[in-house]
């Protein structure tokens, strides 16, 4: 028998498809089942974040971080918020500090539990991601009683907070982490050690270290690919410095340094620290504190440039802002994880079958509204 | 090595005096003229000592005024020795070229079609330069601060942006 002659065909995946995590197309090149090359098309939820951001005022490009990343809001605004009060000066009480580590710190494991989740069900593991979006709820009904919204919380201001945290909110985080804790053993169970999940993963998409730090690819895909560095740790904000915890990085446990599924369990490990994170922070914070004494009237930052980078569950989350004096910004940009590591989709997922990619696109753990801005 | 001692180990290892150094208005950056920017990205990139392997981010600016100066601000990080720098490159409304620096940092390669995207400055040598966010057929480049809003996109009406809106 001869050898059969096939032609390379362009295939369209997306901008509505189930694994796509949102409105992104990718075109790619196939040889049989084999992609030869990826090309992301994104763009279709750009909401022209900084130009709305020259035309508003600082409070006021706030609630737009929020629809940045949607799934880490908390995130969103508290690199915002830093970026400004380092801009202009101001000392935020203690209090509001570890208010803020704690509320970004849950935010971190509720983003983690969807990334965890859909990544399943990129796999075709379904029941895991019912067990992440149950305790993920959980989260979100603290944040309901914190703030009063779900998933858009404009809760951390420049200088401060919108609410005090409500009576009886402590004691439930602390419940919420007592019973958390217990619970990713659960995950382990179910997927992580899950035979056909290793399969699927180990060895699939390997980003070497050199490739990832060209590439821009920073937070837990970084760490995935085994270099140990953390902005809460290397670069530090607000009061991470007095608290401990480990740097989980990929070991190559299953397969290979790097591969998808060591990008996925840097995370589980994450959550447990930043289950540890908040129980230090509960414990250390003070009781008394306003947490509206250091916000400013008027925030008209003095004229000046800031660049603030701060770890957002999807690596390093960065905001330019140029200030001309004005109580508005002159330029507002943000540096969005999820698009330096969309970036490396061509690059790590050439050779592999399109089933493997759309693994691959489920580690790198993308949210295309941070994409598209 | 924080911000002066890497000036000092430009001007000494670079170009003689690349960066011009008064004490009081040397701010936390250094501007780099665009034909000088590849060889100064070049030896930020290679340099033992300074190996910056990392660009954190690429920020493009329209200065506005009557210059009219687009620039584009280069935050640069090296993992390995922990220090950073920003360097600034202004080019005129009227001619805006800057050398890419896409095959030195390949996170460059998205950030300056993000630039392109937004501000119209030309990458010169980039080897897919297309807009990044916008369709293909957009007209104009948004952040420009002289951008004038279009009234349709495809005979679609776009809404008038209400003015004084605080």
């Amino acid at each position: 028998m001869g050898i059969v002659h096939g032609e390379e065909m362009v295939l369209n995946i997306g901008p509505q498809h189930p694994s796509t995590h949102g409105v992104l197309r990718m075109k790619v090149r196939t040889d049989g089942e084999i992609l030869t090359q990826i090309t992301p098309i994104i763009g279709y939820l750009h909401r022209c974040f900084e130009k709305h951001c020259e035309n508003v005022t600082y409070q006021q490009c706030l609630p737009y971080t929020d629809r940045c990343d949607y799934i880490a809001s908390m995130n969103n605004n508290f690199g915002y918020a830093v970026a400004v009060e380092r801009l202009m000066g101001i000392e935020v009480p203690e209090k509001v500090e570890y208010i803020r580590i704690i509320v970004a710190e849950l935010n971190r494991i509720a983003s983690h539990q969807l990334a965890i989740g859909t990544f399943g069900l990129d796999v075709g593991a379904f029941t895991p991601f019912l067990y992440c979006f149950r305790d993920r709820e959980r989260i979100l009904d603290l944040f309901e009683m914190l703030c009063g919204s779900r998933l858009l919380y404009n809760y951390i201001w420049v200088g401060g907070l919108s609410h005090d945290l409500p009576a009886g909110f402590v004691e439930k985080v602390y419940e919420f982490i007592d019973y958390f804790e217990p619970n990713i053993q659960e995950y382990n169970d179910i997927l992580t050690f899950n035979k056909i999940f290793i399969e699927r993963t180990a060895d699939v998409g390997v980003l070497p270290e050199d490739v990832a730090i060209s590439y821009g690819v920073t937070g837990p895909n970084l760490r995935g690919s085994g270099v140990k560095w953390d902005l809460r740790r290397h670069d530090p904000y607000s009061v991470y410095d007095k608290l401990d915890f480990d740097i989980p990085v990929g070991t190559g446990a299953m397969g290979t340094v790097g591969d998808c599924w060591d990008r996925y369990y840097v995370r589980i490990r994450e959550m447990e620290e930043s289950a540890k994170i908040i129980r230090q922070a509960l414990d250390q914070m003070p009781v008394e504190g306003d947490i509206r004494e250091a916000v400013p009237k008027r925030v008209r930052p003095p004229k000046g440039s800031i660049y603030v980078r701060t770890e957002s569950p999807r690596g390093e989350l960065g905001y330019y802002i140029i200030s001309d004096g004005k109580p508005k910004p002159f330029r507002l940009h943000m540096r969005s994880p999820a698009l330096t590591a969309l970036s490396v989709i061509d690059e790590i997922g050439r050779g592999w079958m399109l089933s493997d990619v759309l693994a691959i696109l489920g580690s790198l753990d993308i949210v295309l509204g941070e994409i598209d801005r | 090595m924080d911000f002066l001692e890497l000036v000092s180990y430009i001007n000494s290892n670079f170009v003689k005096n690349f960066v011009p150094v008064e004490e009081e208005a040397l701010e936390d950056h250094i501007d780099c003229p665009a034909d000088r920017w590849r060889l100064l990205a070049e030896f930020l990139r290679n340099d033992e000592n300074l190996e910056f392997d990392s660009m954190m981010c690429i920020t493009g600016v329209d200065y506005g005024g009557e210059e009219g100066n687009l620039g584009v601000i280069y935050n640069l990080f090296s993992m390995s020795h922990q220090h950073k720098l920003e360097v600034r490159v202004t080019v005129p409304k009227s001619k805006p070229v800057i050398p890419t620096v896409e095959d030195i940092w390949r996170i460059a390669d998205w950030f300056e079609r993000e630039v392109f995207d937004m501000f119209g400055i030309e990458f010169d040598g980039h080897r897919d330069l297309r807009r990044l966010l916008l369709p293909e057929d957009w007209e104009g480049y948004p952040l420009r601060k002289d951008y004038e809003f279009p009234e349709t996109y495809h005979g679609i009406q776009i809404n008038k942006v209400k003015e004084g809106w605080e």
